[in-house]
């Protein structure tokens, strides 16, 4: 009986403090249906009404924008519908740009957050301290210092001349390097830090057990460490390829026209009197499905791969 | 026969972790480093593995220099203390790990699993993932990984310490059984005595970065050769003597109370030196009061331990020397608290130590 007392008390206890929960939770919850649900939907209505040509919208259902996108109509629209490739061909290069930017970001991140989480704990802070210095700059401002240091006539060109190891200047701004170069340098530290996070907590133990059943260095690094320290790497080529995909910054400034992306792109159409706002809202809505049916599909991949190891 | 030597100098902040330690460990041999945490065991033994660099010395395995070679190259492997088993792989895989690495055909791997899994019986777990046993199973695990390549020297550091004592206990005897089944030289680091003293062939007892002794099990508890080594092992009683007569290794000692004691003694004594006198709490028998007692003193407390009872006597000057005893059926045989009781030392048990 006592048992059965101690048992409802112990119930209401956590009834309460369910309810308790749903409360302190309520201002989290209405802050993302708000401020992060919200503008998505709006995106999604807008992009579905007729342009403005002021800027703006009219309250009209439309699927011009969706179109405008896929099909060509010609110059003045009343040609029969032709599938073209203009946009999509920017959305294409800015897959590969973005994946060759967090290739990169992986290549050099990892091996830079492996020394940090390796460091004695004192230096430590120090070292991820010193990799985050930069982003206390205005991204714009980095930007357009990138581009002073990377034009014909920059410090780096004009270096390499004066130390006669060019006799003309390499051509890297308004390349695709230029891009990448941008890139990498505004998101490398959201590469490092989840991988620093994972290593920091990983088990050396592990890479002397490997040692120890005569495992090399290589083989302890693919067999050992790396699946260890994976959801760090997932996290962190998310945190890049992501951002990536939409900036527009770097590629504005270093890439030119010539290398517009998606992030460009959809800029424009919220810009001045040129823009386009229900065909921006619809170019947003097209990366966003492809990026959710890719994270879809990733998911419905692992869940099958936990399967089958199971 | 082979032979294991280290001399090693200091550790990275100019701190001896071990000094000028030398060793030799036989083939088929069960060897335990045993001393208190941090007196340089560990490292020890991560020396032997490869884990650590030395300052100096050199280290050899059947006649062969290994110092320089790096873990992956040494035919040793290790049971870590948290197992360290890789969470990603199954128990299968985990095993299969060094016979893998050592190019095995795939058929000898799978044959050796299987081999290897039924010796520690873990058949049936072998496709489950590490987070999916017990402490228990894990150990076992950790223990099948590192039997399975069959090293020459397997290296265990504390793998019991995780466990609790009922499975230690019996992990102690499946422990020994295994290295003798396997014939592998087992070298056992420890700070649990107990488990040290039931599963050795030899004990090397460790302090301060230095061996203080070798020998059986019964050496060490029985003729310790210094204070430290009578100290930690066990439980013992130490008195102060001066050293009154010797002739060989017999010596009299007289007491603070003026008596004598007839000791054997772990070193060179000479007459007139200072020392101490160690007595093992099983080796006193109270008695009631004597006039030609060795020692006389009160019941302090009485502590009861299931199978033995342990009495603290006061002495009259304000020591406290243990006493053990077996729990006998009538309580009223046993000494309380208060009692006035003279003290006894079984013949041959007391040993004079040289400090």
């Amino acid at each position: 009986m006592a048992g059965g007392a101690t048992g409802t008390g112990g119930h209401s206890v956590s009834t309460a403090y369910a309810a308790l929960r749903t409360w302190l939770l309520a201002p989290s919850w209405i802050t993302i249906a708000i401020f992060m649900l919200g503008p998505v939907l709006l995106m999604a209505i807008y992009s579905v009404l007729t342009k403005e040509f002021r800027g703006g919208v009219i309250w009209e259902f439309s699927l011009a924008s969706y179109d405008q996108f896929f099909f060509d109509r010609g110059l003045f629209g009343d040609e029969p519908p032709k599938f073209h490739w203009t946009y999509l061909a920017i959305y294409i290069r800015s897959f590969v740009q973005a994946s060759v930017a967090t290739v990169l970001c992986l290549v050099i991140g990892f091996p830079t957050a492996y020394f940090i989480a390796t460091r004695p704990a004192s230096t430590r802070m120090v070292w991820l301290f010193l990799v985050t210095i930069p982003y206390w700059v205005n991204l714009l401002i980095r930007t357009v210092s990138m581009k002073f240091l990377i034009r014909d006539t920059g410090p780096i060109n004009e270096w390499l001349i004066a130390f006669g190891v060019l006799d003309t200047p390499i051509k890297m701004i308004n390349t695709d390097f230029a891009v990448q170069l941008g890139l990498f340098y505004s998101y490398l530290p959201f590469m490092v830090l989840p991988i620093y996070a994972a290593v920091e907590r990983y088990d050396f133990a592990l890479s002397e057990a490997a040692a120890d059943l005569y495992a090399s260095r290589w083989t302890t690094l693919w067999l050992v460490l790396l699946p260890a320290v994976k959801p760090g790497i997932i996290a962190g080529c998310i945190l890049v390829f992501v951002p990536s995909l939409g900036a527009f910054l770097a590629p504005d400034l270093l890439g030119g026209a010539k290398n517009f992306m998606i992030g460009s792109l959809i800029e424009e159409q919220f810009k001045g009197a040129a823009g386009n706002w229900p065909f921006g809202a619809a170019c947003a809505m097209v990366l966003l499905t492809m990026v959710l049916l890719a994270v879809f599909f990733y998911a419905r991949q692992q869940a099958k791969v936990a399967r089958s190891g199971g | 026969m082979r032979e294991v030597e280290k001399i090693f100098g200091s550790g990275s902040t100019g701190v001896h972790a071990l000094a000028g330690v030398s060793l030799d460990i036989l083939d088929n041999e069960f060897f335990t480093l045993l001393g208190p945490s941090g007196c340089g065991k560990t490292t020890l033994l991560r020396i032997i593995a490869g884990f650590e660099t030395l300052t100096s010395g050199r280290v050899f395995l059947f006649g062969e220099e290994i110092e320089d070679l790096p873990p992956n190259k040494r035919p040793v492997n290790t049971v870590f203390q948290q197992y360290a088993l890789f969470p990603h792989m199954s128990v299968t895989d985990n095993i299969a790990f060094g016979l893998r690495r050592l190019g095995y055909p795939k058929s000898e791997v799978d044959q050796r699993v299987r081999e290897t899994l039924d010796l520690v019986q873990l058949g049936e777990f072998a496709s489950r993932h590490p987070a999916q046993l017990s402490g228990g199973q894990q150990q076992r695990v950790a223990l099948a990984r590192a039997l399975a390549p069959r090293p020459k020297v397997l290296l265990l550091d504390e793998p019991l310490s995780a466990l609790d004592l009922k499975l230690r206990q019996a992990m102690r005897v499946e422990l020994k059984s295994l290295q003798e089944e396997t014939g592998i030289t087992f070298i056992f680091v420890t700070h649990d005595q107990e488990e040290a003293l039931t599963m050795s062939d030899r004990i090397a007892v460790m302090s301060r970065g230095e061996v203080q002794q070798i020998g059986t099990a019964h050496d060490i508890y029985d003729r310790p050769r210094n204070r430290f080594v009578a100290d930690f092992i066990g439980e013992t009683n130490l008195l102060d003597v001066t050293v009154e007569t010797v002739s060989g290794t017999a010596v009299a000692c007289r007491l603070k109370n003026g008596k004598l004691l007839d000791v054997a003694s772990a070193g060179e004594a000479a007459v007139g030196t200072s020392g101490h006198v160690s007595i093992r709490p099983e080796q006193l028998v109270l008695t009631p009061p004597r006039d030609d007692a060795l020692l006389e003193g009160v019941v302090d407390r009485l502590i009861y331990l299931g199978t033995d009872n342990q009495h603290l006597v006061q002495l009259p000057d304000g020591s406290e020397i243990r006493v053990r005893s077996q729990a006998v059926r009538h309580a009223d045989e046993a000494f309380g608290p208060g009692d006035k009781v003279s003290l006894r030392v079984n013949p041959g048990a007391a040993r004079l130590l040289v400090d």
